[in-house]
């Protein structure tokens, strides 16, 4: 009992940081139908800017404050760099056949996890625990189960930072365009809407909830390396996948249910079957459901 | 000369732009300090001549836009391409066979020549797949992994042969590719893209956690080489050996000659096999299904049996690469089938021009052999990689060759541009 409550905690702080990089994905998707590769490199990006903030910011502000300010910085600047992958390499492909893209997202994430990787070395960078302790929700018999600050402060900024997306999305102008350029770019062009400036937006937004996360995966398990986007970024495209893709709030619900699969197997099961798990649970889910959790059934027109 | 401050303005942006996203990584490193934490170090030099390059890049890119004039056509373009193919295919066949005859020439070029030959194989087997039932395979190398994995495990365990296996592992990769096939034939798009990259995930773990059956990560050793009828390469020179039968000197030049013939042979098999099939129902139905789902299924083509030939077709040429891969290095691990690989493959076939066999062997030429030209530069190389892999889409987006002949046509067949063929769309 104590110990599956310990899973629960586990599995939702680490589906909460999916659910933040799926929202980027099923938002690109929805927009612009294409899976964009390099976000998961993105995420990772993210990780990196955190790292070298937190570096510089040591013993300068207090724990908090940096933590703040490696959050904001780092969304700035990943929101810079989904703006400029996105004009660089995929604008240009617009309209153009439906592999292309894709080819060149899988080119960008290679080229941006090699160039964090000659830039700032091969090795496993770590930082020490940023706020350690935690409280105790539970004690069974010896076994503890905590609720670390870390967890509590990941949650809790996840829901914030999906709060404010939310907002934006449904309350705001941008997100008004958004939502119709998703629905019929064409139109939404007719009736004046800046279709590339919305697409525009869609980048900056996504790559910025990714940075969050990214910030988030290195507070919590305080080691990165140049490769940590390629797992995030594919187990968080599962989770839009089966949250059912293009649709927002099926990307976090996947992303707590990947988060939760993941934790439960590792302490049940294998740890090293754990992605299997993962996998094959998106497989059968797909034969299925083949449109995801939540998402609309396309109609196909002839 | 108006535009030259609009362009001076702009490209200054850039600089800007290029200084914030270059400035954490290339202007600042993370170093470990004295006492085990982190510290950071600057080079404000390599962040300046970074943002330097970016400026005068974006200011030569769009005085080169005002410039051009009149663009030559793409279509027209890719028609002379496409029809000097008629000479290039040949000329670049009988190079190919004839290049281990060079006198004097390197064994590493040989060697080299063996390693883009299979890549131009699994390139022509994924086509099938990808470009002819337009059936998007994002784990491609899953294949590739089975076919090997067979071979080195029967060879490892029951002591069978190359040429015993080289059928059993096409045999065993199609049936992986029909078992894997069947559940997402319902599946459209990228969630069958998704879920074939998962497979192909699943595949690695398994090999790599299943660590009693095959080594786990650190792989299986002393796979042998193939012979030739019965004779080894074995450089002792002894009886049995090729170099004792024909009485020459043991030279390890013999043995990668022979490769190279072996991955030649079931390259052109593999392309053989392609072309004949297009033009028979099952190809055609391949290409009906990549145009049309619907239109095909109201015709009455069962949808089932052709994607799960095109599955297990394309699994099969990717088995027969691995079995040939094993054999070649002696030496396999899980390390070899990432994620990359299938990504590596399908950017040959899509940047070859999808569908067009000539294209995918000239774009394996120019992104295997090109990277193992720039051996110097390790580190660099698959930074160059993926850069290159950008540039190529944005240039042209359709890949080398962009045109395809018809496989059936009433009358003449006339050159057509692939912007009207759809590739890997369901």
């Amino acid at each position: 009992m104590a110990y599956a409550l310990q899973q629960l905690v586990n599995g939702i702080t680490l589906g909460m940081i999916y659910g933040l990089i799926a929202v980027g994905y099923t938002m690109v998707y929805g927009i612009i139908g294409m899976i964009n590769f390099a976000h998961g490199d993105v995420f990772m990006v993210g990780a990196f800017v955190g790292i070298i903030v937190l570096t510089a910011l040591t013993g300068v502000t207090s724990v908090p404050m940096g933590i703040l300010a490696a959050l904001l910085l780092s969304a700035g600047v990943c929101a810079l760099y989904g703006f400029s992958i996105e004009r660089v390499a995929y604008r240009p492909l617009r309209g153009s056949f439906r592999l292309a893209p894709l080819i060149s997202a899988i080119g960008m994430s290679i080229l941006l996890e090699n160039y964090v990787q000659t830039s700032q070395g091969a090795l496993e960078r770590a930082i020490p625990v940023a706020v350690p302790g935690g409280f105790v929700l539970m004690n069974e018999n010896g076994f503890v189960v905590q609720l670390s600050w870390m967890q509590i402060a990941i949650v809790v900024v996840t829901l914030v930072t999906l709060g404010i997306f939310t907002y934006i999305v449904t309350k705001t102008p941008l997100g008004r365009s958004m939502r119709a350029v998703e629905q019929d770019a064409k139109m939404a062009a007719l009736l004046g809407i800046d279709t590339n400036r919305t697409i525009s937006y869609t980048f900056i937004i996504g790559s910025a909830l990714a940075a969050v996360a990214g910030v988030m995966f290195l507070l919590y398990y305080g080691v990165i390396d140049f490769y940590i986007g390629f797992n995030a970024g594919i187990k968080a495209f599962t989770a839009a996948v089966l949250g059912g893709i293009g649709s927002l709030p099926g990307a976090v619900l996947g992303g707590l249910l990947i988060g939760l699969i993941e934790a439960f197997w590792s302490g049940y099961a294998t740890v090293a079957y754990k992605d299997v798990a993962v996998y094959s649970i998106l497989a059968i889910v797909l034969m299925f459901m083949p449109t995801g959790l939540l998402g609309r059934n396309d109609i196909e027109k002839v | 000369m108006k535009h030259l401050a609009d362009n001076i303005k702009d490209s200054l942006i850039v600089g800007g732009v290029a200084f914030l996203l270059f400035g954490p990584f290339l202007g600042l490193q993370l170093t470990n300090g004295t006492s085990g934490n982190l510290g950071l170090a600057t080079r404000p030099m390599l962040l300046a001549i970074a943002v330097g390059l970016s400026i005068v890049a974006r200011f030569l890119l769009l005085l080169w836009q005002d410039h051009r004039t009149t663009r030559v056509p793409a279509v027209k373009l890719a028609a002379a391409v496409a029809k000097s193919g008629k000479y290039v295919a040949p000329a670049l066949l009988i190079v190919t066979i004839t290049l281990p005859l060079i006198p004097g020439i390197d064994n590493s070029y040989i060697d080299l020549g063996v390693l883009i030959m299979t890549y131009v194989m699994l390139g022509w087997g994924l086509n099938i797949v990808v470009g002819l039932a337009g059936l998007l395979d994002l784990g491609y190398v899953a294949f590739y992994a089975v076919g090997a994995y067979s071979f080195a495990l029967l060879s490892h365990y029951f002591n069978f042969t190359f040429w015993e296996c080289l059928p059993l592992c096409g045999i065993l990769a199609a049936a992986w590719g029909i078992f894997l096939g069947f559940p997402v034939l319902r599946l459209r798009g990228d969630y069958l893209a998704i879920v074939t990259l998962a497979f192909g995930e699943i595949i690695r773990l398994v090999i790599t956690n299943w660590v009693s059956l095959t080594g786990g990560p650190n792989g299986i050793y002393d796979i042998p080489h193939p012979t030739l009828f019965g004779l080894t390469f074995d450089m002792s020179g002894g009886p049995g050996t090729v170099s004792n039968f024909f009485h020459v000197d043991p030279d390890p030049s013999q043995r990668t000659t022979f490769l190279y013939y072996i991955i030649l042979a079931l390259a052109l098999l593999t392309n053989w096999v392609t072309l004949r099939l297009r033009r028979q129902p099952l190809g055609r139905a391949w290409e009906a299904l990549r145009e049309d789902e619907i239109a095909c299924r109201s015709l009455g083509i069962n949808l089932r049996n052709t994607k799960l030939t095109a599955f297990a077709i394309g699994a099969m040429f990717g088995g027969f690469a691995g079995c040939f891969f094993a054999t070649r290095q002696a030496f396999i691990s899980p390390d070899s089938f990432t994620f990359i690989e299938s990504a590596t493959v399908l950017a040959i076939v899509v940047l070859g021009g999808a569908g067009s066999q000539l294209g995918v062997a000239l774009a394996a030429v120019v992104m295997i052999g090109v990277p193992a030209l720039l051996q110097d530069l390790q580190i660099y190389r698959m930074l160059i990689f993926g850069i290159a892999l950008v540039t190529i889409m944005v240039v042209r987006p359709r890949g080398f060759i962009s045109t395809r002949t018809p496989s059936v046509s009433l009358g003449k067949a006339k050159i057509i541009s692939s912007d009207m063929i759809s590739e890997g769309h369901g």
